[in-house]
């Protein structure tokens, strides 16, 4: 039976959330398609995780190596080569992360399988994989179809599928039988060093004041500071700010940076790219200020204005000052 | 030191509208400036500061159509010494392997001890082309680097993973460096390296002036291809507060009271 196989993503001792995400994408195209979901499980002391995984897939292979502990994509790579070549699958479904990003390009070049990146959505259409992706910043959605290969390779986008519920019935376990090599002198891990922690802890406000590249220059700041204060919110931003040394690092709402879950998440000129959307669309209220109407953070958005910062910002400022008057 | 240098030019979307062009392949490219690829500048301005430091010569290449002269003209105004195009239809609709595979012939012959490029485009955002670039060259590569520290014949680097994990790895050279946006500040370039640049050659490349098959890169070297193109849909999406800036911000006041955050 043909297969869709996932590579499990883990970091420091975690499954980390975009496998699941993929498993249940797999699962729900495998159902339609005929195909069985298979979990490929690489890393050290890693074999506990198969058992959360073996319930959201047909079958989970294992490989358990000292010389997997850190993640390297040189090492990665030669062993999911391996691991190809003897299955075969219809499918292979890499986390669209740090640490995909890395990964899979490559694994594209060697095999010359057919690959797309940053997948949201794929879909068969008979025997023919379609796969959704986005571009111009979440802008546009562009329909992707694959040259005729044993094998088709995807990187899919964290967060753009939801984790369904676990099987009743689970999967086998297989432990895996492939040489691992040593890490090479040309790429060796040496650490993971944690983020800076700065003086405001902005996951821990019930209001977020957050700003993006439509802010345009720093000295636009101090207005932005006295809503959040009027609002009882600290200030956060968009990676372009962190960028431009408006604000430090550890006001970085999004995959790079912090995600946060206020009650009040005030995006002003941000337009909503998924890093930044993946670390506040779980604000219970989100209200968006940006000049494009077309702009993605109006999707995720309760309320929004069509505008202009400069002038909204100063005006509802205003407005809140009459209302406490 | 040697470094070279893959960028490319942009239409700048992040503020603007973005309008399919009628036959859904493409965009409305009209009304659209055209720019450096964000991550492309930090990548450009991390080879100037390193040359600069460590004594060498900055190439700088791209694929792209006779627009993009113009981000290798500004790259020469900052302090880039040479500057490649892969021109010619034959290129045209590559797939980010595709494109790899040609920058790969093109860079192959220069001399370096570092490629970088930037992480991901703003434009197609495959976050692919520069680890895809690597595999071509047989060169170890890392991305989303926004770290990185010179050593004898090695190099430190940090990338940024999710939740700003920093993941320190020490590169062998010459390797492949996705650069990640915001790990320097990039230079504007003057007056007069303007000036300069713009009696500057541009080495124009063909793909058989690079011994490449003509079906090995652009649409027909692409085992992925572009179906269609369309507006994301739009879910449930804001309510949206209508009127002058001032209405609708009473609007929003209002909204803000009611939920008890006035």
């Amino acid at each position: 039976m043909d297969e869709i196989l996932v590579l499990a993503e883990h970091r420091e001792g975690e499954l980390r959330d975009i496998t699941f995400e993929m498993l249940s994408k797999a699962r729900s195209l495998g159902k339609d398609a005929g195909k069985s979901v298979t979990a490929l499980l690489l890393g050290a002391g890693v074999g506990d995780y198969a058992e959360a995984l073996k319930s959201h897939a047909d079958e989970v292979l294992v490989l358990d190596h000292g010389n997997l502990k850190a993640f390297n994509a040189a090492v990665y790579q030669q062993v999911l080569s391996e691991v190809l070549k003897s299955r075969e699958p219809s499918l292979v479904m890499i986390g669209h992360t740090a640490f995909g990003v890395d990964l899979a390009p490559g694994l594209a070049v060697t095999l010359e399988l057919p690959f797309a990146s940053d997948c949201i959505d794929l879909a068969y259409e008979g025997d023919d994989l379609k796969a959704t992706r986005q571009i111009y910043e979440g802008k546009v959605n562009a329909t992707v179809s694959f040259a005729d290969a044993p094998t088709v390779l995807v990187t899919f986008r964290p967060s753009a599928c939801p984790v369904e519920d676990a099987e009743a019935s689970a999967g086998k376990v297989t432990e895996l039988d492939v040489a691992v090599p040593e890490e090479p002198a040309m790429r060796q891990f040496l650490e993971y060093v944690e983020a800076a922690v700065g003086e405001v802890d902005i996951t821990k406000a019930d209001v977020v004041v957050s700003i993006g590249r439509g802010l345009r220059e720093e000295e636009n700041l101090p207005m932005i500071e006295e809503l959040a204060e009027a609002l009882g919110g600290v200030v956060a931003c968009s990676r372009p700010c962190v960028d431009a040394g408006w604000l430090p690092k550890d006001r970085q709402v999004g995959s790079s940076g912090k995600t946060v879950k206020p009650k009040l998440y005030l995006a002003i000129g941000i337009s909503g790219q998924f890093q930044h959307l993946s670390g506040m669309k779980a604000a219970d209220t989100i209200v968006a200020v940006n000049k494009d109407p077309k702009a993605p953070i109006f999707s995720e958005a309760d309320y929004g204005i069509v505008g202009d910062l400069m002038k909204v910002v100063p005006a509802l400022k205003e407005k809140i000052a009459e209302l406490r008057a | 030191m040697n470094i070279v240098v893959c960028l490319k030019q942009v239409p700048e979307t992040a503020e603007a509208e973005v309008k399919l062009a009628s036959d859904k392949k493409g965009i409305e490219m009209e009304g659209l400036p055209l720019q450096i690829n964000e991550a492309d500048n930090y990548a450009l301005e991390q080879a100037l500061l390193l040359t600069e430091e460590h004594d060498g010569d900055v190439t700088v290449v791209t694929l792209g159509p006779d627009s993009s002269d113009e981000v290798l003209r500004m790259s020469m105004a900052k302090g880039a010494a040479e500057a490649v195009r892969l021109a010619g239809p034959a290129f045209d609709r590559g797939d980010p392997v595709a494109i790899a595979r040609a920058l790969a012939a093109a860079v192959k012959d220069l001399e370096y001890d570092l490629v970088l490029t930037g992480c991901m485009s703003s434009d197609d955002g495959n976050t692919a082309v520069g680890m895809a670039l690597a595999e071509c060259l047989d060169l170890p590569h890392a991305t989303y680097v926004t770290q990185m520290e010179m050593g004898d014949g090695e190099v430190t680097v940090g990338r940024e993973l999710e939740g700003g994990l920093i993941e320190k790895l020490k590169m062998k050279m010459p390797c492949v460096l996705g650069i990640q946006t915001g790990i320097n500040e990039p230079r504007y370039a003057s007056i007069m390296g303007i000036a300069k640049a713009s009696k500057r050659e541009i080495a124009m490349k063909s793909a058989s002036d690079l011994g490449l098959d003509e079906g090995s890169v652009g649409e027909e070297g692409s085992r992925t291809k572009l179906e269609e193109l369309a507006y994301p849909p739009v879910g449930e999406g804001a309510e949206i507060l209508e009127g002058t800036p001032a209405e609708s911000s009473g609007k929003l006041a209002e909204v803000l009271r009611e939920k008890g955050f006035v």
